[in-house]
């Protein structure tokens, strides 16, 4: 490690003490540097996990017009730590009738569904990602589906009926969306041209651009699908408390009640994260690089981490935002969205995303306008390519919606604002005074 | 409990056995302790039945043993969302046969207060239906306006929730100095927060699939089964006892009966959100043509109606609320029956619900807009 400010020095020194303890180095880079980093990844998603709950309360609160978590420590700082104490030390409750050994074990399954994506997750360049994996984003993908297993366990394990009804409805919706959440990112690995999360940032760091400007279409299908599959309002059918009780985990308590929470909010953390990597430019932020190129490795990567987790905070905001603001959608319109938009918008854009990528080829192979600068990082498109693939990409939005309009125009749920009705205001005469009168009251049979 | 019926119209899927579950007593959205229970056929109800009683007091037993005047706290218990309404009911019934000579303050505040009434009854409706319906920032919003009307009853009564608004003959108190000024600042901050909720609700897609077209009542239907209040006018029919028996002060009053077409949840909320801007106006009025004098009638030391059956009945924000008085000439009734709203209004609910999924009975539940206490009384 090159010249660094003195606050990085400790990594430094634990790379020498490493050394001067006899490790050979490729014990060192390949055994206990990603135990340190899995550590730090862990500790990290937990702290925000639980700090995200405290910025959920106290974002809610603003909302409503009242202050959120206020008495424990400054400004309620510390009720994160306060309620998970409280939720470890409580009473590891199951119920008599539940299915003792998939009901232990359905938590631990969700949680570490969730935790297992961190390990490809590019935080930042460099060695602020445990491991770049040549499919990450097909990892990603398939370790977060195994987290519907957890619900459906911890559904049917309870022997409840609001606890079954949670789990079928989540194991629908689930796998419903995440069709149309996988074929979103089709359109963005067009441009990437690589499965690998940091090879996708590379990607739209060498081009200096994000592809949300490519594929606003593909965004915005991914990102509904990402609250949906997370079961985040309003798309929290499996635990709709005001209908379910709690769905799923109605009849879980304590600490292991606690795991699933964690691993909502976990599952969330990631599926902000890969929106951020795919669509918002990950950790890459224009001029940043200038700090590498100062010289400044270390430095360089801490900012690039720290883009990464303001960008990753904002679609995370959305989530919150989103939750205090809608009201929550009916199974069947949920699945409605699910099969009759969301996953023929996804067809659609993977058809027009490449039919762009078609036209900016044949713009730049029949020598009409130079727009492809070089395909070594993904697709590396110069001015004009960008230019026209932003244009193509507007088009796409306005084409996906305006074809999916047509296709459903005649559906109840479409046509809602037109069936809106007003009512109507009736002026009927008044009896007679009742002020100062005496008249008694009805007397049907006077006794 | 009531036995479901077995036999449905609608055939299962595979002939499965449908499956049935117990909603509630304890339950978030059973509005207190209704017990619902549905026979599912995967999510689409296919029948339901509700089973009341768990907060069974028996006001009306109660009633027997007590003077004409204690009564009245009693009565504030029943629909305690709406306490002043439903004392009022009491107070009204007992002047009414007694033919007492209640004087016109005392009936232009009681028509303010039981406005005011009605408006945070509604506020609370609106927040507990669209927090069934998942819009859960509505609840606060709401819970904020309702706060001012408890403060002025704070202030009036000494009491925020069971005011014990009325004495029979007119009230124990004037109107607090400050009163003019409390009601006159509500009365003009209210119409912007209503809109606010229309801008998160009314135009907002989801409230509207979720709530147009859910539990349909036609006008004949709800006239048969009884309903009242804003349910019934929801359906289509201008009838409000405040036009058609006028009482209090209400015969002086200008205002219009907001009436839906489609009798849906999402007219019966219209209609409520309506309700509430007519109500603003009564407000309105009444401070503004508020009579001086004293607000109480001279009332004899023991109060003892006249032998006889007698009703009477006024518009609580749930209904028309009645109160059937069986009096024997002595100083306890000799038997009192309170209509409820609630009671009758619940009676829609299997109709409403049935071929419509769970989330729906929520909603529907919501739009009812029942209290427990009054129900089981």
């Amino acid at each position: 490690m090159n010249a660094c400010p003195l606050f990085l020095a400790p990594l430094n020194f634990i790379d020498s003490l490493l050394v001067k303890l006899g490790l050979a180095p490729e014990t060192i880079n390949y055994v206990v540097w990603p135990l340190i980093q899995i550590g730090v990844v862990v500790t990290v998603v937990a702290v925000w996990v639980a700090y995200g709950t405290y910025l959920e309360r106290k974002i809610s609160a603003f909302m409503q017009a009242r202050l959120g978590p206020m008495r424990v420590g400054p400004w309620g700082l510390l009720q994160p730590i306060a309620d998970g104490l409280k939720l470890l030390t409580k009473e590891d409750f199951i119920p008599e009738k539940a299915d003792r050994w998939i009901f232990f074990f359905a938590p631990y399954i969700a949680v570490a569904a969730a935790f297992i994506v961190f390990s490809v997750i590019p935080f930042g360049p460099d060695w602020a990602v445990i491991t770049d994996v040549n499919i990450g984003l097909l990892l990603v993908i398939s370790v977060s589906s195994v987290g519907v297993l957890a619900l459906i366990l911890a559904g049917w394990s309870s022997n409840s009926k609001y606890s079954l009804l949670g789990g079928l409805r989540s194991s629908a919706q689930m796998v419903s969306y995440e069709v149309s959440m996988g074929l979103a990112l089709i359109g963005g690995l067009m441009f990437a041209r690589t499965l690998s999360l940091s090879g996708i940032v590379t990607g739209q760091a060498s081009d200096s651009i994000w592809y949300v400007l490519y594929q606003p279409a593909g965004f915005l299908i991914f990102l509904i699908s990402g609250i949906a599959e997370n079961n985040r309002a309003p798309f929290d059918l499996p635990e709709a408390e005001s209908e379910l009780v709690a769905g799923f985990h109605t009849e879980y308590s304590g600490f292991r009640w606690s795991l699933f929470f964690m691993a909502e909010y976990a599952a969330m953390v990631v599926v902000s994260a890969i929106a951020t990597t795919l669509y918002l430019g990950g950790w890459y932020f224009p001029f940043v690089y200038k700090l590498e190129a100062a010289g400044l490795h270390n430095a360089y990567v801490i900012v690039s981490a720290l883009v990464f987790l303001i960008k990753l905070s904002v679609v995370l905001y959305l989530y919150f935002w989103l939750r205090w603001t809608l009201p929550r959608f009916r199974y069947d319109q949920l699945m409605d969205i699910g099969w009759k938009w969301l996953i023929p918008a996804a067809l659609i854009n993977i058809v027009f995303t490449a039919f762009s990528v078609f036209v900016v080829q044949a713009l730049d192979a029949g020598q009409v306008l130079k727009t492809i600068e070089d395909t070594s990082h993904g697709l590396n498109l110069t001015g004009a390519g960008k230019i026209v693939m932003i244009v193509m990409g507007i088009v796409g939005l306005l084409l996906t919606g305006g074809l999916l309009s047509l296709v459903n125009w005649r559906s109840r749920d479409f046509n809602l604002k037109s069936q809106r009705r007003n009512i109507r205001l009736v002026s009927v005469p008044s009896g007679v005074s009742a002020v100062n009168s005496t008249k008694p009251a009805t007397a049907p049979n006077e006794v | 409990m009531h036995q479901v019926e077995i036999a449905t119209t609608q055939e299962t899927l595979l002939d499965s056995p449908e499956m049935v579950l117990n909603m509630g007593p304890q339950h978030p959205s059973t509005h207190g302790v209704l017990r619902v229970v549905l026979k599912l056929d995967g999510e689409t109800v296919i029948d339901l039945d509700c089973d009341i009683g768990y907060l069974h007091r028996g006001m009306e037993k109660i009633a027997e043993n007590r003077q004409y005047p204690m009564i009245a706290p009693y009565w504030d218990r029943l629909d305690y969302i709406a306490a002043v309404s439903n004392g009022l009911v009491w107070v009204e019934t007992v002047e009414q046969v007694m033919g007492l000579d209640v004087p016109a303050r005392a009936h232009y505040l009681r028509t303010i207060l039981t406005e005011l009434n009605r408006i945070a009854s509604h506020l609370l409706w609106l927040a507990t239906h669209a927090l069934d319906i998942g819009a859960v920032t509505v609840l606060l919003w709401a819970l904020r306006e309702r706060e001012e009307i408890l403060k002025i009853f704070e202030r009036q009564f000494g009491a925020r929730l069971t005011c014990h608004a009325w004495r029979i003959g007119g009230m124990t108190n004037d109107a607090y100095d400050d009163f003019d000024v409390d009601v006159r600042r509500f009365v003009n901050n209210f119409p912007k927060r209503l809109d606010e909720y229309e801008t998160v609700l009314s135009e907002n897609r989801i409230w509207l699939s979720r709530t147009v077209g859910i539990g349909v009542i036609s006008a004949e239907d709800a006239v048969a089964i009884g309903l009242s209040g804003p349910a019934l006018r929801g359906s289509g029919l201008a009838w409000d006892v405040r036009k058609s028996r006028p009482y209090a002060a209400y015969a002086d009053m200008d205002f219009d009966i907001p009436v839906g077409e489609n009798g849906d949840t999402f007219d019966r909320y219209l209609v409520r959100l309506e309700e509430m801007r007519q109500s603003r106006r009564i407000i309105q009025q009444a401070i503004d043509g508020l009579p001086d004098g004293p607000v109480s009638a001279k009332l004899p030391k023991v109060v003892k109606p006249p032998a006889g059956d007698y009703y009477h009945s006024i518009e609580a924000p749930k209904g028309e609320i009645g109160c059937y008085l069986v009096s024997d000439g002595s100083a306890h009734p000799y038997r009192v029956r309170v209509r409820p709203p609630s009671f009758v209004n619940l009676q829609a609910l299997r109709q409403m619900c049935i071929g419509h999924l769970v989330a729906d009975v929520v909603a529907i539940i919501g739009t009812l807009d029942i209290v427990l206490g009054e129900i089981d009384r």
